[in-house]
Parts: structure tokens; sequence; C-alpha cells
């Protein structure tokens, strides 16, 4: 692949990119959050970038919980994935924001097929989009507490809708081997170490 | 009238124009247990195994099981197939309260039986939490084989008027089919 887009980003934007890097045709720019709109727009409207394909905006907790504060400042990694059919290459951009109230503007204006991709990453790591018409949960309840792919929210946290029945099991058995799996729901301890 | 000999069901006189005394109970299970009209709540993976017990070639109308209603007001039986996220419990809830007595329902595979391996904030680890079950099959998916044997222990169950939930065991494979088995899968693969 090209690096171009990387390279008219770094033209156009100067310092406001941080870092670039290219591993196998895989294009990266991290950018302040403060230009993300803006880089978003470029490499949308631009004739030689003409990422008019919006293919993913997902969210990386990058914070380990027994070792870091919980506010930490590059916590959160908000990224666009941008193909041009056209040209045919593709541009991921990434974002870094602090785990204080991350925010963050919308790409909805850019990409309108970013709606649901910005509400699901509200839903799972509580990421604010500044100018998103509808940030509601997506994919959990309304009734639910916290975000679940924080790296801070319990593994074994469940927040029913409906409550459970007195007197059911905890666990079941008797599933054997040749079923597939144990199914015991304890942590069995990785023999391998 | 075999089946019912062990619900204290006696034929008297033979040939054709016998007649047979029987408990009301034991002969309203024996006829229930051959009309279940089901429902199922396919959600998951699952449900391509429930499509495929449901179709002729393992052929679940032999057990009088053939006619599925999309209607939880007309069915006898909840498939719960498949898993069930915590959002969509009081669905499942609800379901089973429109349906009309008498009911019964069963857990396909392991996902609806204790939530699999989905270990996590979003999945009912089992739907006995929400809902009573009669009939767990275990299995990611079960086969064929493993449902037809879970709709007999239902049938089984409804003709003794039995409620506790069960687990659909497997049972120990016949003498010398284990070898036999071996055999085969060293036949198999070879190149
Ligand atoms: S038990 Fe396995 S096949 Fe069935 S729904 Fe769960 S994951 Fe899918």
């Amino acid at each position: 692949m090209s690096k171009l887009i990387l390279e008219r980003l770094k033209a156009q934007f100067g310092d406001d990119i941080l870092e670039v890097s290219s591993f196998r045709g895989d294009d990266v720019a991290v950018v302040k959050p403060s230009r993300w709109l803006d880089v978003a727009r470029f490499v949308h409207d631009d004739p030689r970038c003409d990422c008019t394909y919006f293919a993913d905006l997902s969210a990386i907790d990058n914070c380990d919980p027994r070792t870091d504060e919980l506010d930490m400042d590059d916590r959160f990694e908000v990224y666009v994935i941008a193909y041009s059919v056209a040209k045919k290459h593709r541009v991921r951009i990434k974002t870094r924001l602090s785990g204080d109230e991350p925010r963050i503007a919308s790409v909805i204006p850019v990409w309108s097929g970013a709606n649901w991709m910005e509400r699901e990453v509200f839903d799972m790591f509580g990421v604010h989009f500044e100018g998103h018409p509808d940030e509601r949960r997506i994919l959990t309840y309304d009734e639910f507490k916290g975000h679940p792919l924080r790296k801070d929210y319990p593994a074994n946290r469940t927040q029913p809708l409906v409550e459970y029945r007195d007197g059911t099991f905890n666990k079941l058995g008797p599933f054997l081997q040749d079923e597939g799996m144990p199914l015991n729901r304890t942590v069995i301890p990785d023999e391998r170490q | 009238m075999a089946d019912v000999t062990h619900l204290e069901t006696r034929t008297l006189g033979g040939g054709e124009s016998g007649f047979a005394t029987t408990k009301f109970e034991a002969l309203l299970g024996w006829a229930r247990k051959y009309s279940l009209f089901q429902y199922p709540f396919a959600t998951a993976c699952c449900g391509m195994e429930f499509f495929s017990t449901a179709s002729p070639r393992y052929d679940i109308a032999r057990f009088g099981a053939e006619a599925p209603r999309f209607s939880p007001r007309q069915s006898d039986v909840l498939w719960v197939v498949g898993t069930i996220s915590q959002r969509q419990a009081p669905v499942l809830r609800r379901v089973y309260e429109q349906m009309t007595e008498p009911k019964w329902v069963i857990a396909f595979g392991t996902c609806a039986s204790c939530g699999g391996f989905y270990d996590n904030y979003a999945t009912v680890p089992g739907i006995d939490k929400v809902i009573p079950v009669d009939v767990m099959i275990p299995g990611c998916p079960p086969r064929p084989e493993a449902v037809l044997d879970g709709l007999m222990l239902l049938q089984d169950k409804i003709g003794r008027g039995d409620r506790t939930p069960e687990t659909l065991k497997n049972t120990a494979l016949p003498d010398g089919a284990e070898e036999a088995l071996e055999k085969l899968y060293q036949i198999r693969m070879k190149p």
C-alpha cells in the first residue's frame, strides 16, 4: 500500500499528527483529539485520499486496573477505519483520550454510518461523542450500570433484568468431556505455565 | 396400548375386541405426550441443529411433535434454542407466561442450559434462572440424536407426570462399540 494518505495528513496537519506507522499495508495515524473531526473530514473530502467508505469505529481500553490510574491520560484509544473504494486504499486514524470523562467529536457529519458504531462505543466504553444526535445504549439495556468493556468492570458482574428464580442450579452437571467442554462455570487454572 | 402398561393399565380380553382399564391421569399423560405442539424460540447457532432435527431426515414427526406453532398460546412445548441474553430474558419469560397449561420447556444446548462458555455480563447463565425447565439437553450444539433423546425423556416425564428438571445424560456405549468406533475413525483418517 502506498503511504500516500499518511503523507497527505502530515503535510496538512503537521504536528497535530502525533505518530504514523505502517505495517503490512496497514497505515495508522495517531492524531490529537482536538483535530479528530478535521482529520476525518480531510481523508473523506480530499480527492487524493477519497476515503468515502466508513469501515469501522471502535475503541480500546489500555488501562490495567491493577497498576494504572483509572483516569490516566491516554486510557482510551478510539479509532476509525476508512477505505477508498475507488483508490483501493485504507487508513486507520486513532486518537487517545483520558480516562476521566472521555469525550470526542462525533464523525457523523462526515460518515453518517458512524451513528450506531459511536453508540456502541458509548455503551461499551462510556466515551461520549459530542454532536451525536442520539447517544443511547445500543447493545445493553437502559437499566445497565457502567460500561462492560472497560477494564475496571468486574468480569463476573451481571445485571439481570428479570429477577432470578429461587432454587435454581448454580452449576449444571453432568456434562462430560465428549460433549464439547467441561462446562463448569469456574476458572480452571492454566497448567501450561 | 403397550406404552401405558406401567401406568397400572390393564387390558382385558383378547384379540380385536378387548378393552382396557386405566387411570384418567395416565390416559391423559399418554395422550399429551404424543401430541406436543412446539414453539421454537431459536436465538442462536443451535437453531441450525434444531432445523435439522425437525427436517425429514431425523423426522421429529415420529414422536408426534412435528407441528410448530408460532404463537405461544397454541403450543405445549417451549424449545429454548440458543443463547439467551439478559436483554432477552424478559421476552422469554413473557412468551412462557403466555403459554397455556399444561406447558413444558426444553433447554436446547449448553447455552440455554447453563450459559455455555458465555460467562459474562450479557448472557443468562441458564434459562432455569428465568423460567422452569423440564429437560436440559447438553451439547454445543447437541446432535439431533441427542435432541430426540431429550424429547423422548420429556415424553417419558409427561407420561409419569414428573415435573422435576432433568438433564439428559449420555448413555454408556454398549460393549465393543468403542473399539468399533476407533476402527472406523482409523479407516476414515487414512489418506
Ligand atoms: S450451545 Fe453452542 S451451538 Fe448452541 S447456541 Fe450456544 S454456542 Fe451456539
